[in-house]
C-alpha cells in the first residue's frame, strides 16, 4: 500500500447527452477546477497529472494528453494517461494514489473524461476488423447472454432488474450532476420500453453521456481540507478466452475484491461498508456484482436487490448517485464511482448522502467483464 | 409571369452609381473587410453609415467607426424558395442585425436551418473572397462556430495473423480448427499459438464441431448488417470437442424458440460459417 | 526511493513489413524470454503500452492479455502511451513495497497503416489535426529550427546497427526512422528479488515532463521537459557512458544531446537506435532495455535512456540505469 494517500478535492461537470458550449479541453478543465477549488488549492499546487479516457476512437484523437496537457496545467510537470478499457476511471485513480503511495508526488490531479456526443459509442466499440466474425453489438450485445446465463442460473424473477433500473433512477433525481432524471420513473414505465438486446430492456441500459471528474489526492503532509483517506487499492485482470471463465461471475473481480477487503480491513462487505458505487451499465450487473463482490452468497444478489437493501434507505445502499445507470462518459464512469465514495464518506454528497457513511466501496470494471479496478475510502485515517 | 419573359428592360452594362463619400467609406472598408458606421450629432452610431441623420434630417458626423464584425440578430423573416437574385441559393433568412457596437440594424442574408434561427442569435459575416466594394462583400452572415466536423479516416491493411490465418483457412475446407494447450489440455477454438490461462505454447490442431450446444444467447432487436433480420439471435455455442464457447449467429428458428442446452450445426456457405442452426433430428 | 533495477529484457527481431504475426502473437516470444532470463513466471505487476489507432481497433490491449497467460487474475494495467511510461508506472508500483516485480510490455505494427498520418490524430483537433499536419510535416518544422549535422547522425546510427541482430537491415543510413513492426518486454525487480541476484541494470533516477503542445508555442530548438525529466533523474550526478535516446529524426538527437546536458565522450545510440528500428509504443521501452543491456554486459557503468511522446518532443522521459544501486 505504501504511504498514505487522500482524497481532498472532487469536481464533476454535469453529465448531459452533449455538451455543445465546450471543448473537449473545457470539458476536462471544468472538472479539474472544481476538484482544485474543493481542495482549496490551485494548478501551482499539483505535483502531477494523470488523463483517463476509454477509447481514442470516442472524439477521434489519438492520445490526447498531449494536447490536453495545456489546459490541465501540467506543462512542466509529469503526465500520464491510462486506458484499461470501462475500468479506466477507476484504474487512473489508482494510477494517481499510486504516484502518493510510491513516495512520489505529494499532489496528484486525476481526471477522466469522455465526450461520446462527438461520435457514437456503439460505433467506436464495434469496429469490425476484417478476418473476425464477432457477431457483437455494441456493449448490450456482449452483456445481454451473460446476464442471461446469470437469471438462468439465480432462478431470479424477471422484474429484478426492473427494479435496480428506478432504484438508481430514484437516486439520479438527488443528484445535481446526474444525466437521466427522469420525474415518475416508476417500473410500468421501465417495462413499457422495448427489449434492445433480450433480456436487456431500454430503461435498464445506461446513457451515452458527455462529462468529466477529477479528483486531487494527496499525501497525508500535504491534506488540505476534508480528506477521505484511501483504504485500499486493487485492479486484477484476467484473459477473456480462457477455457471455462465464468463470465457471470469472473474471478478477476472475485480476487480484486478480496485484495481489497484485505487492505482496508473488510470482513464482511455488507456489515463493514456504509456505501457502494458499483459499476452497473446494465441493471442486472447489481445482483450479479453483489455475488461477485461478497456481499451475499451466490445466487442471492437479487434477493438483496428485492428486499430493497440496495436502496438509498436501505442497509448497504448501492449507486446512490444514480450510478453509470443514469450518468455515462464511459471513461470517467469508473472515476465518478471512486469520486462518489469518497465524497460519501467526506459527509459532502448532498440530497444522495448516506447518512453517517464512514466507509465506501468504488468499482469499475471494463472489457468483457475482465478487467477490474477498485478502491475503498473511510473518513479515518487508515 | 407563367412563361420566359418576352420582354426584357436591362441597361446594357448596368448602371453607374456614385456613391458619395459616407457610403463610399462604407463600401470601401467592407471591400478591405471591416464594417463601419457613422455618428450622429447625438452620438448614436449608425450601420449602415447614412449620410443624414434619419432622427434629425442633419448631415452625419465625419466620424466613422469600426462596428461588428459580429452581431445580434433581432427581426426575422424565413425564406422557403429564393429567388434568382436573393444572395443565397438555398432556404435562407433575411434578419435584421445589430452589430456589436451599432445603435441600429443592418439588413442581410442569414445562412443557417430554420431550426436554428431566433431572436438573440449570434452571428458572423461571411466574407466573399473577391470583393468589389458592395453590400454583396458580405455574402451573408452565418452562425457562431460551436461545432466543427473532423473527419477522422485511418486506413489499414490488417493481416489476419498466424493462428487465425490457419483457422480461416480450415473454416474454408467447412472445418473449425481448434489447438489444445499441451499443460492444461483446453481445447481452444479458433486455433490460438498460446494457452490464454498458462501462457503455454500450442501445437497439437484438432478438429471440433461442426455441431455444438448453445450455452447462452441475446436476442438483439437492433439492426446490423451482418444479420438477415431483426429480431436475430446471436449465441455462445460450445462446438463438440472444445473448451471455449464461439458467439455467433443462430438462425432457421423463432427467436423465441431458442433456449441454452439446444443443440445446433454449423450451416457453412462460400467458404465461411453463414450461421448456426438447430440440428435436425436423425 | 526503494531501489529497483532492470533484470531482464527482450525485443523482436524487428520488421519493415507485416510478418504476418498479430500482436498477441509478436509479444508471445519475448515475454517467454523475459521470464526465460529473470527465473521468474509470475509478477506482483504488469503494465503495457500500445496504441488503438496503430492497431486500428479499440482495446488493442485486451487480446494482448490473452498471450500472456495472465491466469490467476493478475494485477494489471495499461498506457495509452510508449511503454517506457508504463514502465515508468511500474517503477512507481514496486515503491509501494508490496511487490516485489513487475512485467512492462510493449508493441506496435505500424506496417499496417500510414504511420505519418495516424500521428496526425494525436495532434490538438481544432487548429492542427485538421491542417493535415502530418508526422514528417512537424517534424520538419523543427528540422527547420535545429542546425547540426543531420547526415552524420544517421550514419554513425547505421554504422552502430550492423551489429545490432534485432534492427532492420537498411540499405543506407536514414535521417527518419523506417516503419517498423515489432514488441519488447523488460522485467523491473525490487527488494529480495533484487538483493538475491547480481546482474542486474540499477534505475538510480527516473523522471518524465511534458511541455506545451502547440508547437508555435516552444522554442522547437530545445526541450525543457527533456532538460527538467533529466534534471530530476539525476544523469548529471555522474559520468554518462551511454545514451539510448528516443530520437526518430536525426534533429532531435542534437536537441536532447542538449537537454539533457551529455557529456562529449557519451557514446550515443550503441544499437542505432530508433533510426535502426522504430517498432513504434516499444521504441521508447527498447531504449531503456539497450541502455540496461550495456550495463549488465560491463560495456557501461552508467547509462542514460529516453523515451518521447507527443509531437516536436513535447513529452521526455529520462531514466538513469548504473552497475551500482
Amino acid at each position: 500500500m505504501g504511504n498514505r494517500c487522500a482524497v481532498i478535492g472532487v469536481g464533476q461537470t454535469h453529465y448531459t447527452t452533449r455538451r455543445r458550449d465546450v471543448s473537449m479541453a473545457g470539458l476536462v478543465r471544468e472538472a479539474a477546477l472544481r476538484a482544485l477549488e474543493d481542495a482549496g488549492l490551485t494548478f501551482a499546487d499539483i505535483d502531477a497529472v494523470v488523463v483517463g479516457k476509454a477509447p481514442d476512437l470516442f472524439e477521434g484523437v489519438m492520445m490526447p494528453e498531449a494536447y490536453l496537457a495545456d489546459a490541465l496545467g501540467a506543462a512542466g510537470k509529469p503526465m500520464m494517461r491510462v486506458h484499461t478499457a470501462g475500468s479506466v476511471g477507476g484504474s487512473t485513480a489508482l494510477v494517481g494514489a499510486s504516484l502518493v503511495q510510491g513516495g512520489v508526488h505529494d499532489r496528484v490531479l486525476v481526471v477522466a473524461y469522455e465526450k461520446q456526443s462527438e461520435s457514437n459509442a456503439t460505433w467506436a466499440l464495434t469496429t469490425h476488423l476484417p478476418f473476425t466474425s464477432s457477431l457483437v453489438v455494441g456493449a448490450g450485445g456482449y452483456f445481454a447472454p451473460h446476464i442471461r446465463e446469470y437469471m438462468r442460473r439465480s432462478g431470479a424473477p424477471d422484474h429484478i432488474g426492473t427494479l435496480v433500473a428506478v432504484k438508481d433512477r430514484l437516486n439520479a433525481l438527488k443528484n445535481p450532476y446526474a444525466h437521466l432524471r427522469i420525474p415518475g420513473i416508476d417500473r410500468a414505465m421501465v417495462e413499457s420500453t422495448p427489449m434492445l438486446w433480450e433480456p436487456i430492456r431500454y430503461l435498464e441500459t445506461c446513457p451515452s453521456s458527455d462529462g468529466a471528474c477529477a479528483v486531487v489526492l494527496s499525501s497525508e503532509r500535504a491534506v488540505t481540507g476534508t480528506p477521505a483517506w484511501v483504504h485500499g487499492g486493487a485492479m486484477r485482470s484476467e484473459p477473456i478466452f480462457r477455457a471455462g471463465r465464468d463470465t457471470v461471475s469472473p474471478q478477476a473481480g472475485i480476487d480484486c475484491a478480496a485484495d481489497v477487503y484485505r487492505q482496508a480491513g473488510v470482513t464482511d462487505p455488507r456489515r463493514d461498508l456504509d456505501v457502494a458505487e458499483v459499476y452497473v451499465p446494465f441493471s442486472w450487473y447489481e445482483p450479479m456484482w453483489l455475488e461477485n463482490l461478497g456481499f451475499c452468497g451466490v445466487n442471492e444478489g437479487w434477493k438483496l436487490t428485492e428486499a430493497g437493501a440496495t436502496a438509498l434507505d436501505g442497509d448497504i445502499p448501492w449507486n446512490a448517485s444514480g450510478g453509470v445507470l443514469s450518468s455515462n462518459p464511459i471513461g470517467a464512469s469508473g472515476l465518478i464511482r471512486f469520486a462518489e465514495a469518497a465524497l460519501q464518506v467526506r459527509g459532502m454528497a448532498g440530497d444522495h448522502q448516506v447518512e453517517g457513511a464512514r466507509k465506501a466501496l468504488g468499482h469499475a470494471y471494463g472489457g468483457g467483464a475482465q478487467f477490474f479496478a477498485m478502491w475503498i475510502v473511510g473518513a479515518e485515517k487508515p | 409571369m407563367p412563361s420566359e419573359p418576352n420582354h426584357v428592360l436591362e441597361f446594357p452594362g448596368g448602371y453607374t452609381r456614385s456613391t458619395g463619400p459616407v457610403i463610399g467609406r462604407f463600401l470601401t472598408e467592407l471591400r478591405a473587410g471591416r464594417i463601419v458606421g457613422v455618428r450622429t450629432a447625438a452620438r448614436t452610431v449608425l450601420v449602415p453609415p447614412l449620410e443624414y441623420d434619419p432622427a434629425t434630417g442633419e448631415p452625419t458626423l465625419p466620424d466613422f467607426v469600426e462596428v461588428g464584425p459580429a452581431g445580434t440578430v433581432h427581426e426575422w423573416t424565413w425564406v422557403e424558395e429564393p429567388r434568382k437574385n436573393h444572395p443565397l441559393d438555398r432556404p435562407f433568412a433575411w434578419a435584421l442585425i445589430r452589430l456589436d457596437g451599432a445603435d441600429t440594424s443592418l439588413v442581410h442574408a442569414v445562412d443557417a436551418p430554420v431550426k436554428a434561427m431566433r431572436t438573440g442569435l449570434r452571428v458572423w459575416p461571411r466574407w466573399r473572397p473577391d470583393r468589389v466594394g458592395s453590400i454583396t462583400d458580405l455574402e451573408c452572415f452565418v452562425p457562431e462556430v460551436t461545432t466543427i466536423v473532423a473527419n477522422v479516416r485511418t486506413e489499414y491493411t490488417v493481416t489476419p495473423g498466424a493462428a487465425l490465418a490457419r483457422y480461416l483457412d480450415a473454416l474454408r475446407r467447412d472445418v473449425f480448427l481448434a489447438g489444445r494447450c499441451p499443460a492444461c489440455e483446453s481445447v481452444y477454438v479458433p486455433y490460438r499459438l498460446s494457452c490464454p490461462q498458462c501462457g503455454s505454447v500450442i501445437e497439437e490442431e484438432l478438429e471440433v464441431g461442426p455441431s455444438g450446444t448453445v450455452t447462452t444467447f441475446a436476442i438483439n432487436n437492433l439492426p446490423d448488417p451482418r444479420a438477415p433480420q431483426v429480431p436475430f439471435v446471436s449465441a455462445y455455442i460450445l462446438l463438440d470437442g472444445a473448451d471455449t464457447p464461439i458467439i455467433a449467429l443462430l438462425s432457421e428458428i423463432p427467436a423465441a424458440q431458442v433456449a441454452e442446452g439446444m443443440r445446433v450445426r454449423a450451416v457453412f456457405e462460400g467458404g465461411t460459417v453463414k450461421w448456426f442452426a438447430p440440428e435436425r433430428e436423425a | 526511493m526503494r531501489p529497483v533495477a532492470v533484470a531482464a529484457f527482450a525485443q523482436t527481431t524487428h520488421t519493415g513489413h507485416d510478418s504476418g504475426l498479430s500482436e498477441p502473437e509478436l509479444i508471445l516470444p519475448v515475454i517467454r524470454a523475459v521470464r526465460e532470463q529473470s527465473g521468474l513466471t509470475e509478477f506482483g505487476f504488469t503494465c503495457s503500452g500500445s496504441c488503438d489507432y496503430l492497431a486500428g481497433a479499440p482495446f488493442s490491449f485486451v487480446s494482448a492479455l490473452d498471450a500472456l497467460g495472465a491466469w490467476p487474475p493478475i494485477q494489471e494495467s495499461h498506457v495509452e502511451m510508449d511503454a517506457a511510461f508504463a514502465l515508468y508506472e511500474a517503477w512507481v508500483r514496486l515503491q509501494h513495497g508490496d511487490v516485489d516485480s513487475a512485467l512492462v510490455y510493449g508493441f506496435g505494427k505500424s506496417s499496417m497503416g500510414d504511420l505519418r498520418e495516424i500521428m496526425t490524430l494525436q495532434l490538438d483537433p481544432y487548429y492542427l489535426a485538421p491542417l493535415g499536419l502530418d508526422q514528417l510535416s512537424y517534424a520538419g518544422l523543427q528540422r527547420s529550427a535545429v542546425r547540426g549535422d543531420f547526415p552524420a547522425i544517421a550514419r554513425r546510427s547505421w554504422e552502430s546497427a550492423q551489429t545490432n541482430p534485432y534492427a532492420l537491415k537498411l540499405p543506407e543510413p536514414v535521417e527518419t526512422a523506417p516503419i517498423t513492426d515489432g514488441a519488447a518486454a523488460i522485467v523491473l525487480v525490487a527488494g529480495d528479488l533484487l538483493q538475491e541476484r547480481t546482474n542486474l541494470a540499477h534505475i538510480t533516477g527516473i523522471a518524465h515532463r511534458i511541455d506545451p503542445h502547440y508547437p508555435g508555442m516552444r522554442d522547437l530548438t530545445r526541450s525543457a521537459s527533456a532538460a527538467a525529466a533529466a534534471t530530476a533523474a539525476g544523469v548529471g550526478k555522474g559520468p554518462v557512458d551511454v545514451a539510448e535516446l528516443h530520437v526518430q529524426f536525426a534533429h532531435e538527437e542534437i536537441v536532447l544531446a542538449e537537454a539533457l546536458g551529455l557529456p562529449a565522450g557519451t557514446l550515443i545510440n550503441p544499437s542505432g537506435g530508433p533510426l535502426a528500428a522504430n517498432p513504434v509504443m516499444a521504441t521508447g521501452l527498447i531504449r531503456i532495455g539497450e541502455a540496461a543491456s550495456r550495463v549488465m554486459d560491463g560495456t557501461a557503468a552508467r547509462a542514460v535512456a529516453h523515451a518521447t511522446s507527443g509531437p516536436c518532443l513535447q513529452h521526455n522521459l529520462v531514466a538513469v540505469l548504473s552497475r551500482e544501486s
